[in-house]
């Protein structure tokens, strides 16, 4: 390896919070003209270490370098005045303001002492067009979807000159058309010379991008490979430290008899704006899976389903029976389970233990005459641990604390504890670690194989395609197409999902 | 260890949570007694104490009703205004002379009925509990004095004034009806569904509303319970003050709140206990005596005041953030 084009680099970096070691060892060389992949489980410690390069925590141990300089960052500014810039997951944005107001936020243009609003319009508008980011830089964050807040994070992030550009999970909420975008950005960043620390769980768009993949394990440096010597196996195995034989777990036989009544039957389901005419019908034991781009109506569908987004007209039943869920209390009444897409927003008490996360949609079995029974309740939160594999100190451990794929089967274990028929999962596997997503994956295999009808929404095409038993394919709020997931292929989902099929 | 809701775990693990969580507090509440009996003598008399704990029940009940309000995430700035309106209904139906028990129970009707109007306007109108009871605080003052035009009702039912003024077994009866008040709320808290639902919709509202729990009448509940809880404290301070005084309870809502977050209710919803409110009640009610034993003038007593409620603040912060 060359050592005169090395741009930053860690060795023997270590950080600490009292007895806890967030990282307990990483070394790394990035070099100039590269995309450098980190690659690691959820808690593996990349977030400390961009932590540490960001400036946002300094390092107990260890010796940084950017650009042969000691680097030793005590504030982001201090980070940024160096030369770094990082686009951060749709987290650091202020709603209330606008797309311009944000990109150059604390860097605002100003005369005299005021900030100018046309220099500073036409400064983010200059910029949206560089990096060609499909945005209006006077609207408010408020108003745009995940996507797009995702895109004036890039925005943001690169709105300053850096040698150096982290991108923190950048597409975990783009669809594939924004997410080309951000792919062009990183290729013009290349051919200016600076080098890219790219964090993403998708292999997929890994293997695409990357020159050099450096895999950590246990807040520990693993290895560095080049793209060209590696293969998409090689490197989850390094990762999770042990062999991973297949991605998705084989179907297993449906144990329960299916019957030819369906479970769930929805005719006409329509909502203003939302969706419009969804009919589907689902089957004891059946895995539905629901794809979509982001803005097709899919979750809207799924918070009608739920009682959290009522439908204008259409029918829905439930065995045969009309039913009408106006409230999450009817749905649950009703058997529905929804693991929602957002697990620290609509599904964990973050400041509360597992134990009363798990059993929060279930209150009714845990007690009798209004009164709290703990026995049956513990019982039930340490058998849900044991079987969904949730890896916790007790079940008094407080849910924030865990890895977001423990904090995914928290969620999971909530809903199983209602015992319903009929689960909905909308993105189950975001922002979880490739070794939890298998374990979800053979979780819901074994539900519907013990006869629960599944409806799984989900982004990721090889996750639909390699795990559901029909798919049904959304766009603009309409069903395109609801197919065996035999008779397609990724190329034919997007063909539907983009709506150029008529 | 921010998880208050572990009560329900045996043995000695529990009683280490315990310590764990209240160490601070007992021991901030013990240095006050120190402090206080160094320099009075007459601080550590039972007379003396039995006198802390009947001015201390005023606002521990208030308080009770209070840290299920910001155990919620929501605030009720108008128990103040509550605790007189209390006085004045009471004060009013004695003077019809229906008697002692339907003064009573109207009383407590009036406090529910006010706790409805600002859980209705927060849950259904979706207006912030802070702007809601600060506009509440003000109405509610001013219905306190529409039936004496300003004036003060004397109370002249006997059963009334022997709440505050007699004793049972030994003990005032002002101190049984705390007692009795903090158990129905502890037990309500921690070990009934209803208090169950209350640390989740508090703790996460989002996530409260998608497992079902129908937050809009949470809030609504637990503004009633706040009312209820302050018209037991109105009750309890026109039977000491063996009248219904338009200005009662002013600014009570404040050491309510103080007692609350003393004892380790966070201000953000979701965690909370009585018994921390209870003991967080005490410190502010030894606070306030032992200073008027030393006659420390009352501008100073406010001083002092806010100043421990913003130290104690700051090392529950602290250490939380350690254990975290």
């Amino acid at each position: 390896m060359e050592h005169c084009d090395v741009v930053l680099h860690l060795t023997g970096v270590r950080k600490t919070f009292g007895p806890i070691v967030a990282l307990r060892h990483m070394d790394l060389t990035v070099r100039a003209g590269r995309v450098h992949t980190i690659l690691g489980e959820n808690g593996a410690g990349k977030s400390t270490l961009m932590k540490i390069l960001a400036g946002v925590q300094l390092p107990t141990e260890g010796d940084i370098t950017l650009g042969g300089k000691d680097f030793r960052p005590r504030t982001p500014q201090e980070a940024a005045a160096a030369g770094l810039a990082i686009v951060f997951q749709e987290l650091s944005l202020c709603n209330n303001l606008t797309v311009a107001e944000n990109i150059l936020a604390t860097r605002e243009p100003t005369r005299m002492g005021f900030i100018s609003d046309r220099k500073l319009v036409a400064q983010a508008r200059a910029l949206v067009a560089e990096l060609g980011l499909p945005l209006d830089v006077n609207a408010r964050v408020a108003d745009l979807s995940i996507a797009q807040r995702q895109l004036v994070e890039i925005a943001k992030g690169l709105s300053h000159d850096a040698r150096v550009v982290i991108f923190d999970e950048p597409t975990s909420s783009l669809s594939d058309s924004e997410a080309e975008i951000l792919f062009r950005i990183i290729d013009k960043l290349i051919a200016q010379g600076k080098a890219v620390i790219y964090i993403s769980h998708r292999m997929e768009e890994i293997m695409r991008l990357s020159d050099d993949i450096t895999v950590v394990r246990d807040g520990e440096y693993v290895a560095t490979v080049e793209k060209d010597d590696t293969t998409i196996d090689a490197l989850i195995a390094m990762m999770v430290g042990r062999r991973m034989d297949e991605i998705y777990p084989p179907r297993l036989d449906v144990v329960a008899s299916p019957s030819d009544t369906p479970v769930l039957s929805v005719s006409g389901l329509t909502r203003k704006d939302a969706f419009e005419d969804v009919s589907f019908v689902l089957k004891a034991g059946e895995i539905l899976g629901v794809f979509g781009l982001v803005g097709s109506g899919r979750s809207e569908v799924m918070n009608a389903l739920f009682g959290m987004l009522p439908p204008d007209t259409g029918r829905i039943e439930i065995d045969g029976a009309e039913v009408r869920i106006t409230s999450a209390a009817q749905a649950i009444t009703q058997g529905i389970g929804f693991v929602t897409e957002n697990r620290k927003e609509q599904g964990l008490v973050l400041s509360h233990g597992l134990r009363p996360n798990v059993t929060m949609a279930a209150l009714d079995r845990f007690s009798g005459r209004g009164f709290m029974r703990s026995g049956p309740e513990r019982a039930a939160a340490e058998g849900e641990v044991k079987r969904l594999g949730i890896r916790t100190g007790s079940i008094e451990t407080v849910t924030g604390t865990l890895s977001g794929g423990n904090q995914q089967k928290v969620v999971l274990a909530k809903w199983l504890a209602t015992r319903p028929r009929i689960l909905i999962l909308d993105e189950p596997t975001r922002g979880v670690d490739v070794g939890a997503k298998f374990e979800i994956y053979r979780i819901i295999r074994e539900l519907a194989s013990e006869g629960t009808a599944i409806l799984m929404v989900s982004s990721e095409l090889p996750e639909v395609l390699g795990l559901a038993d029909r798919v049904m394919i959304m766009s603009e709020g309409r069903v395109a197409t609801t197919a065996p997931r035999d008779t397609l292929t990724p190329e034919r989902v997007m063909t539907f999902a983009t709506g150029h099929v008529q | 260890m921010t998880d208050t809701t572990t009560t329900e775990t045996a043995g000695h693990s529990y009683l280490r949570a315990m310590i764990r969580q209240y160490a601070g507090i007992v021991l901030a509440l013990l240095a006050l007694c120190i402090i206080f009996s160094v320099t009075n003598d007459r601080f550590l008399s039972l007379a003396n104490f039995t006198n802390i704990f009947q001015q201390v029940a005023v606002i521990a009940i208030a308080a009770f009703g209070m840290t299920w309000v910001i155990l919620l995430g929501e605030i009720d700035l108008s128990i103040g205004s509550i605790i007189a309106v209390a006085g004045m209904v009471g004060a009013q139906v004695i003077g019809l002379g229906w008697g002692f028990v339907p003064a009573l129970v109207l009383t407590l009707a009036a406090g529910a009925v006010l706790g409805l109007f600002n859980g209705t306007m927060t849950a259904k109108l979706m207006l912030p509990s802070f702007i809601v009871t600060v506009a509440t605080m003000s109405i509610y003052r001013g219905l306190v004095s529409l039936p004496t035009g300003g004036a003060p009702a004397m109370n002249m039912d006997p059963t009334w004034i022997a709440i505050g003024a007699n004793s049972f077994l030994g003990l005032p009866i002002i101190i049984w009806i705390v007692v009795v008040l903090f158990l129905v709320n502890h037990i309500a808290l921690a070990h009934t569904t209803f208090g169950r639902k209350a640390y989740l919709t508090g703790g996460n509202r989002e996530a409260a509303l998608y497992s079902g729990i129908n937050v809009d009448a949470m809030k609504i509940k637990i503004f009633m319970i706040s009312g209820v809880m302050a018209a037991v404290s109105g009750i309890l301070l026109s039977s000491r003050l063996y009248s219904a005084q338009t200005n009662a309870g002013m600014s009570y809502e404040l050491d309510a709140i103080a007692a609350a977050v003393l004892g380790g209710t966070s201000l953000a919803g979701g965690v909370g206990t009585m018994v921390g409110t209870l003991i967080g009640a005490l410190i502010i009610g030894v606070l306030n005596n032992g200073m008027n034993m030393l006659s420390v003038p009352y501008f100073y007593q406010l001083i002092v005041k806010g100043l421990v409620i913003l130290i104690a603040v700051w090392l529950d912060v602290r250490s939380k953030q350690r254990q975290g």
